[in-house]
C-alpha cells in the first residue's frame, strides 16, 4: 500500500483518483493522450440496456466555473459495451474499472447491472439513479427513498460485485436517500451528481440547451459536494465517493476530510484532458505540505 | 491531440468584427485542413473551438469573428500574450476523395478553413475554383488570399454590393468533379441540394470538450452516430441526415 492508496469497497486503489462517468468515455481518447493506468480507476460511460442517442443538441451551455450538459445518456446498450467497448478497454487499462448503469425501470437496472457483474474487467457497479437528462428515468428514482431502495435491492439480489450508488443532490434531504440504500444494501454510495440548471440566450430568448434543462457541473458547485459529502459521511457507515467540481489536488484532499473514501473528477477532464493525470502527480506534494503521510489516515478527518 | 501552450505573434482586423490570429507553437498533431484547435480564455470556462485557416512549421493562423463573450476576449489579446491549446482536433478534409477538377464553396466564417484545403489542393496539382460568399461589401475577406494562391476565385454578396449578387450556390462553376464546403448550416443545406456531384461538409456544434469524451456534439447520420468533435466536423455529403 502506497500512502496515495485507499480501499474502496475491498479493492485497493493506489490513489483515490476516479474520472467520473460521461467525463472519460469508455477510455480510448484519454489513454491516446497518457498511460490510463496511473488512475485509481475510472466510470465507464453510463449504460442502459438499449442503446441510446441521448437528447438533441445543443446539450451544453457554459456557466461562470461550470457548465450545464444534458447528453441524456448517449450510449451503445450494455451488449455492446461488454461485446466492443470493454475488449477494447482491456487494450489500454489493467486495472478494474467502475460500470455505471442507468435504468428506466427497476428490472432494467437489474438486467444491466447482472450482465456487467460478470465482467472480470469490472470491479464496481456505480448505480446512478440520479441522471437529471432523461424525461421518466434515473432521477425519479434518486429523489424517493423507497424507489431508490427497491433498485438497490434487486441490483443487489442479481450481482455480487461492490455495489455504489450515485446520487442526486436535487433532493431536500440527501441523507435521506443515502440511508435508504444503505438500509437496502448498497456497499457504497456516489455524490453529487449534478444540480439541476438552465441558461437563456438573450438574443433568441429561447433556453441554450434543447432539452431546456441539464446537469450543472464544474468549480462553481464545490462546496456543494462538501456540504453534501459531509452530511452523507455522517449518516451512514457504507463508503463515500465524493465528487462535484473537483478540480485540484487540495480539492481531493478537503473532500476526503469532508468523508469521502475516493474522489471522482468530470468536469475538468473536459477542460484539461490531463486534469486528472496532474492532479495524481501533484498529491504527494500537497500531502507534505500539510504533513498528511497516507490518504487513507485523512478519511472523515474534518474536525 | 496534443495540448500546448502558444505565443500570439498576430491579431489583427481583416473587417469590422473578423480577425486573424497567428499562434506560434508545436503544431506537430494538425495533421489536416478542416480540423480545429481549442483555446482556453482566461476567466471562461469552456475552451473555445476555431477551425485551422493557415499552417506553417512553426505556427498556426485562425480567422474567427467577434460573436460573444470569447472571440471578444480573443480579440482583446495582444502579440506575445500566450493561450493554453488542444491541437490536431477533428477528421478535418479528406482530400484523397477530390478529381481534378474541385470546387471550394465558404460563406462567411466558413471561409477559413478552406484556405489550407485550397493550398494543398494545388498544391496536388489540382484545378480549384473558390466561390466565397458574404452578407455585403464590407463583410468580405480572403479574397485576395485565395487569389495568391492561384485559385479561380468567385464572391458574392446576397445584397449585390460586391461581386456577383446572390448566394455561393447562384455561382456554382460549370465544371467540378468534387466540392468541399464550410459555412452557415441554412448555406450547407442550399449546397447539398444544389450539387450534383459527392463533396465533404465541415459543420458546427457547441461542444464540451472538443475531443470526443463527453458526448455533447453528437449527431445522427446514415452511418450511426457521429461526434461532431472527433467523428467530424467534416462529414460527407452521402452520411448526412438533417436534424428537420
Amino acid at each position: 500500500m502506497g500512502r496515495l492508496s485507499v480501499d474502496l469497497c475491498g479493492i485497493t486503489l493506489d490513489n483515490p483518483v476516479i474520472p467520473a462517468s460521461g467525463t472519460f468515455g469508455f477510455g480510448y481518447e484519454f489513454a491516446e493522450l497518457y498511460d490510463i493506468n496511473c488512475l485509481g480507476t475510472f466510470s465507464l460511460k453510463g449504460t442502459t440496456k438499449n442503446a441510446r442517442f441521448g437528447n438533441a443538441t445543443p446539450r451544453i451551455a457554459e456557466c461562470t466555473s461550470g457548465m450545464i450538459n444534458a447528453v441524456g445518456l448517449q450510449n451503445p446498450g450494455v451488449d455492446a459495451v461488454i461485446a466492443e467497448e470493454l475488449p477494447k478497454l482491456k487494450q489500454c487499462f489493467h486495472k478494474k474499472v467502475m460500470a455505471n448503469v442507468s435504468g428506466f425501470s427497476v428490472e432494467e437496472y437489474a438486467e444491466v447491472c447482472a450482465k456487467l457483474d460478470k465482467q472480470t474487467q469490472v470491479g464496481w457497479l456505480e448505480v446512478n439513479v440520479s441522471c437529471p437528462n432523461v424525461h421518466g428515468g434515473g432521477m425519479s428514482f434518486g429523489v424517493q427513498p423507497d424507489a431508490a431502495a427497491s433498485v438497490v435491492k434487486a441490483v443487489k439480489a442479481v450481482t455480487t460485485k461492490p455495489v455504489i450508488v450515485k446520487l442526486s443532490p436535487n433532493v431536500t434531504d440527501i441523507t435521506e436517500i443515502a440511508k435508504a440504500v444503505e438500509a437496502a444494501g448498497a456497499d457504497g454510495v456516489s455524490l453529487i451528481n449534478t444540480l439541476l440548471g438552465m441558461r437563456i440566450d438573450l438574443k433568441t430568448k429561447r433556453p441554450v440547451i434543447a432539452n431546456t434543462m441539464g446537469g450543472f457541473s464544474g468549480p462553481a458547485v464545490f462546496p456543494v459536494a462538501v456540504r453534501m459529502v459531509y452530511q452523507v459521511a455522517h449518516a451512514v457507515k457504507i463508503p463515500v465517493v465524493g465528487m462535484g467540481g473537483v478540480s485540484s489536488a487540495e480539492d481531493v484532499i478537503e473532500l476526503m476530510l469532508a468523508g469521502a473514501t475516493a474522489v471522482e473528477i468530470g468536469t475538468m477532464n473536459l477542460i484539461d484532458p490531463f486534469a486528472c493525470k496532474k492532479i495524481i502527480e501533484a498529491l504527494p506534494a500537497v500531502m507534505d505540505q500539510y504533513k498528511i503521510d497516507n490518504l487513507s489516515d485523512i478519511i472523515k478527518g474534518v474536525r | 491531440m496534443k495540448q500546448g501552450n502558444f505565443t500570439i505573434t498576430e491579431n489583427i482586423a481583416l473587417t469590422s468584427d473578423v480577425m486573424r490570429m497567428r499562434l506560434s507553437g508545436d503544431v506537430s498533431d494538425i495533421t489536416a485542413p478542416g480540423q480545429f484547435i481549442n483555446l482556453k480564455l482566461d476567466g471562461l470556462f469552456l475552451r473555445r473551438p476555431i477551425s485551422v485557416y493557415d499552417l506553417d512549421p512553426t505556427g498556426v493562423s485562425i480567422i474567427y469573428k467577434i460573436v460573444g463573450k470569447g472571440t471578444a476576449a480573443l480579440a482583446k489579446m495582444k502579440k506575445g500574450e500566450t493561450l493554453d491549446v488542444l491541437t490536431g482536433l477533428g477528421n478535418g478534409y479528406d482530400l484523397s476523395k477530390s478529381g481534378s477538377d474541385v470546387c471550394l464553396l465558404g460563406g462567411g466564417v466558413g471561409v477559413p478553413p478552406l484556405y489550407l484545403l485550397c493550398k494543398r489542393l494545388l498544391a496536388q496539382g489540382k484545378r480549384v475554383s473558390v466561390v466565397l460568399g458574404f452578407n455585403k461589401k464590407d463583410e468580405v475577406f480572403c479574397e485576395d488570399a485565395f487569389r495568391a494562391l492561384g485559385a479561380d476565385v468567385t464572391v458574392t454578396t446576397v445584397d449585390g454590393s460586391y461581386g456577383k449578387k446572390g448566394f455561393v450556390t447562384d455561382a456554382l462553376p460549370e465544371h467540378y468533379d468534387y466540392f468541399y464546403t464550410c459555412g452557415p448550416e441554412p448555406m450547407l443545406k442550399a449546397v447539398y441540394r444544389s450539387t450534383k456531384t459527392s463533396g465533404q461538409f465541415s459543420f458546427e456544434e457547441r461542444m464540451g470538450c472538443g475531443f470526443g469524451a463527453c458526448m455533447g456534439c453528437t449527431c445522427k447520420t446514415v452511418t450511426g452516430y457521429k461526434r461532431i468533435c472527433k467523428d467530424g466536423p467534416v462529414l460527407e455529403k452521402e452520411e448526412i441526415l438533417w436534424a428537420d
